[in-house]
């Protein structure tokens, strides 16, 4: 209450510059092996963008937002581990579970299967 | 008497949208005899609060007030009106079943049956539970923590009055229109466009983004409290457990609210713009938003409860006259709680069709969430062991609480376990669980913290007579209303039954309806407490610190000094307050100028604007709702623009609000 002046940080020049050019860079990068049509298999290409994307993530917090392990005690840093963490359940949480949800409610196969057999049989 | 209720046609019009006439339930006599007695009592309300020209201090007193305290103590008033508002649904629904046994009908229709059920469990849970819960977290914790004001205020006023527009929303879809008729979490495909037509299910689901809103907000506000503005000295391990119970609730709020917010969005986009999320054509899932609803659901069950285990925390330490036994295992038990809620949503749809694995998971990490829970049971037992137990009101609450969470909390265990959820899934035995755990926990541990923060708030006690008397009631009428239910569970009587064709069932229908009359009596003796002791304040006054309580809050005036502390307080560890008193503290006159918010009405402002907007898009107003969401903008960033947020309290005031103080 005290205290109103305090700010942290918003970082260097230096430090928004490399990260303005590590985010160009990511991004130019998917855009080049899209429009420049190289030659790949498809799901690596896709797994290539997502991943630049992810690192692309990172970037913007580490440079952009601060996120470090000193900044604000490390509040920072803990509070985005944490999200990631919830993030981490609620998607791997939400695809595991609906996905084993489909695989045991769908019984179209095996229906095929026992039609079949029954017209053998019959 | 249950004729089919046929619901008035759709049409639109460009001014009124879908609303017309045959939209008011004039024809309905329960309807129209609750809105008598609202219209009157309201009246009479407005007449007394004219003659006694009550308004211009309300409005510059509370509604735009920026204080904490304030906002607490509203928050808590409008919990207590909803949850009259939630108890009478309960009545009729307990009055219903009682009666409809063996071809009988009862008197509600299903068509009302199923709006009264929704809107207790909304109401319950989003309106009365979380309201009770943040009004206390907004009191308390501030002056726990030695601080002036929450981090952000007028975000607190914003909080508030968002919160109470949502409630009123609710409210209106009583005597306009109807309210959803789909249980508590409102699953598609009954509420999606296709099979809830109505307007009912657009107020459920606008009703909750606006209160959202509020409740986001002051997650992130209180957060920021704890984390920036603890009294110098006071580390995160010096902070008394409900405090840290607070950090805890509110980190899980913001971290699952949006949660629901993004899946009720998502649900809004299937009914007004014709999406397919949770359709069973066109690639939707209606068991994802299942999925989705419950990873938000089963943390907001501990939002609920956290905090009420740190109310019982302050309780049992202050009467047994000692330290809480196991200060460090109290706050890693809550965190590991904190990260538990988030893996055992499933437990809540293990019939929906998952494979054993996933059921096994869900089951197990279910009854590993009991273990931290059941160690705060063994800490309160021994915080209480070889203490000096006082058995006041507050007291009582806890240990009416220690009994009934624990059996509570054992038939959740065994709800935990997949095969016997396959057998009890949707029966009555668990709405016995959940009613079990919540009022034992949540309703008990509100009670325990109006009556043990009561003198502090206003300066005086409540009456221990009415108290208790309030406590046996709900006590008893807890035991009567749910015990039978969970009979009735294990016989296979399922939820939300309008009637039952089994006359056998009826004697435990009757039985818990008899339980909800005693626990009204509970109701009534808390709002006879009430007055009573508002009548006999002179003789139930009482000093700053009435309990010989151990954390900061009771260390400054009863009530509070607008700015709480009149110096900072130094914390040298845990309980400074007990600490001080051992040192003979007293305040130092010598005082400085304090730095104030100002109050402001663009809280108030903003949150009748979103009223207004969830109103009309209920309705298909369109030009309303533009108009409505345009002047909100147009407050909001116009008040960005007001400078004149803040003064100064001069020394000769603080010192005058001081001798006052010291001479009551």
């Amino acid at each position: 209450m005290s205290d109103h002046t305090q700010h942290a940080s918003h970082g260097t020049m230096g430090r928004l510059m490399i990260g303005f050019a590590l985010a160009a860079i990511l991004t130019i990068i998917p855009f080049a092996l899209v429009m420049g049509e190289v030659e790949m298999e498809r799901t690596t290409l896709i797994g290539i963008i997502m991943g630049l994307g992810a690192v692309q993530i990172i970037v913007h917090l580490v440079y952009f937002l601060h996120v470090s392990g000193d900044s604000e005690e490390g509040w920072t840093l803990g509070s985005t581990l944490l999200a990631i963490i919830i993030l981490f359940i609620v998607l791997a949480g939400s695809l595991w579970v609906m996905h084993n949800m489909n695989v045991n409610m769908m019984p179209m196969p095996d229906m095929d299967q026992m039609l079949n057999l029954q017209s053998q049989q019959g | 008497m249950s004729t089919e209720q046929i619901q008035p046609a759709e049409t639109f019009s460009p001014i009124f949208g879908r609303l017309t006439l045959d939209w008011i339930p004039y024809h309905e006599p329960i309807l129209i005899g609750t809105f008598a007695g609202i219209a009157f009592g309201g009246l009479v309300v407005l007449v007394l609060m004219t003659y006694f020209r009550l308004w211009m201090p309300l409005w510059k007193n509370w509604v735009t007030s920026v204080d904490h305290k304030k906002i607490g103590i509203m928050y808590m008033v409008l919990g207590f009106i909803m949850l009259i508002r939630g108890f009478a649904d309960a009545l009729m629904m307990r009055a219903q079943q009682a009666m409809a046994a063996g071809g009988a009908e009862g008197y509600l229709p299903p068509h009302h049956f199923d709006q009264v059920f929704t809107a207790h469990g909304v109401i319950m849970i989003f309106f009365v539970a979380m309201v009770f819960v943040t009004g206390i977290m907004n009191y308390v914790m501030p002056l726990q923590i030695g601080a002036r004001d929450v981090a952000f205020p007028f975000l607190n006023n914003f909080s508030f009055w968002m919160t109470v527009a949502g409630a009123l929303l609710v409210n209106v879809s009583l005597f306009i229109g109807e309210f959803g008729r789909v249980g508590w979490l409102a699953f598609p495909p009954l509420s999606g466009p296709s099979f809830s037509t109505g307007p009912g299910m657009d107020y459920y689901l606008w009703s909750l983004q606006i209160a959202g809103v509020g409740t986001t907000l002051s997650g992130i506000n209180l957060i920021a409290t704890i984390l920036k503005m603890r009294a110098p000295g006071m580390k995160l391990m010096d902070m008394p457990i409900f405090a840290w119970t607070t950090l805890i609730t509110n980190v899980l709020i913001v971290v699952a609210f949006p949660v629901l917010t993004a899946t009720l969005a998502l649900l809004t986009l299937d009914r007004y713009l014709g999406f397919h999320f949770f359709t069973n054509d066109f690639g939707g899932n209606a068991m994802m938003y299942i999925n989705l609803i419950w990873i938000w659901g089963h943390p907001e069950v501990y939002i609920l409860i956290i905090p009420c285990f740190g109310v019982f925390s302050e309780i049992v330490s202050t009467f047994s006259g000692k330290p809480i036994f196991g200060y460090k295992t109290m706050v890693w038990a809550t965190a590991c709680i904190m990260i538990l809620s988030f893996v055992v949503w499933l437990h809540h749809f293990f019939t929906m069709g998952s494979g054993a694995n996933v059921n096994t998971f869900f089951g197990i990490t279910t009854m590993i969430i009991a273990v931290p829970t059941g160690v705060k049971i063994f800490n309160w037992l021994f915080t209480m062991y070889k203490g000096k137990v006082r058995l006041e009101v507050p007291m009582l609450w806890t240990i009416g609480f220690l009994i009934t969470f624990t059996i509570g909390g054992m038939t959740g265990v065994l709800l935990a376990v997949p095969p016997v959820d396959f057998q009890l899934h949707n029966t009555l035995f668990l709405i016995a669980h959940f009613h079990n755990v919540i009022i034992g926990g949540v309703v008990f541990a509100v009670y325990a913290a109006v009556t043990y923060w009561w003198p502090k708030a206003f300066g005086f006690r409540l009456s221990e007579k009415w108290g208790r008397r309030s406590f046996w009631f709900w006590f008893t009428g807890f035991y009567f209303a749910f015990m039978p239910l969970y009979a009735l569970g294990l016989m296979g009587a399922t939820r939300r039954v309008n009637m039952y064709p089994d006359a056998g069932w009826q004697p435990y229908f009757i039985v818990a309806a008899f339980g909800a009359f005693l626990i009204l009596l509970g109701i009534v003796s808390t709002f006879i407490n009430f007055y009573v002791s508002i009548m006999n304040r002179k003789a139930l006054a009482c000093g700053n610190d009435p309990w010989d309580a151990r954390t900061l809050e009771w260390a400054t005036q009863s009530p509070p000094a607008p700015y709480n502390f009149p110096q900072d307080i130094t914390v040298r560890g845990r309980e400074e307050f007990w600490r001080m008193k051992q040192e003979g503290f007293s305040w130092s006159t010598n005082y400085a100028p304090i730095h104030m918010p100002k109050g402001t009405a663009t809280g108030v402002l903003l949150a009748a604007g979103a009223l207004v907007f969830g109103f009309a898009m209920v309705w298909y107003i369109w030009w309303l709702a533009l108009l409505s969401f345009l002047g909100m903008l147009v407050i909001g960033i116009g008040h960005t623009f007001n400078y004149n947020r803040d003064y100064y309290i001069p020394v000769d005031e603080v010192a005058a609000t001081e001798a006052k103080g010291a001479m009551a």
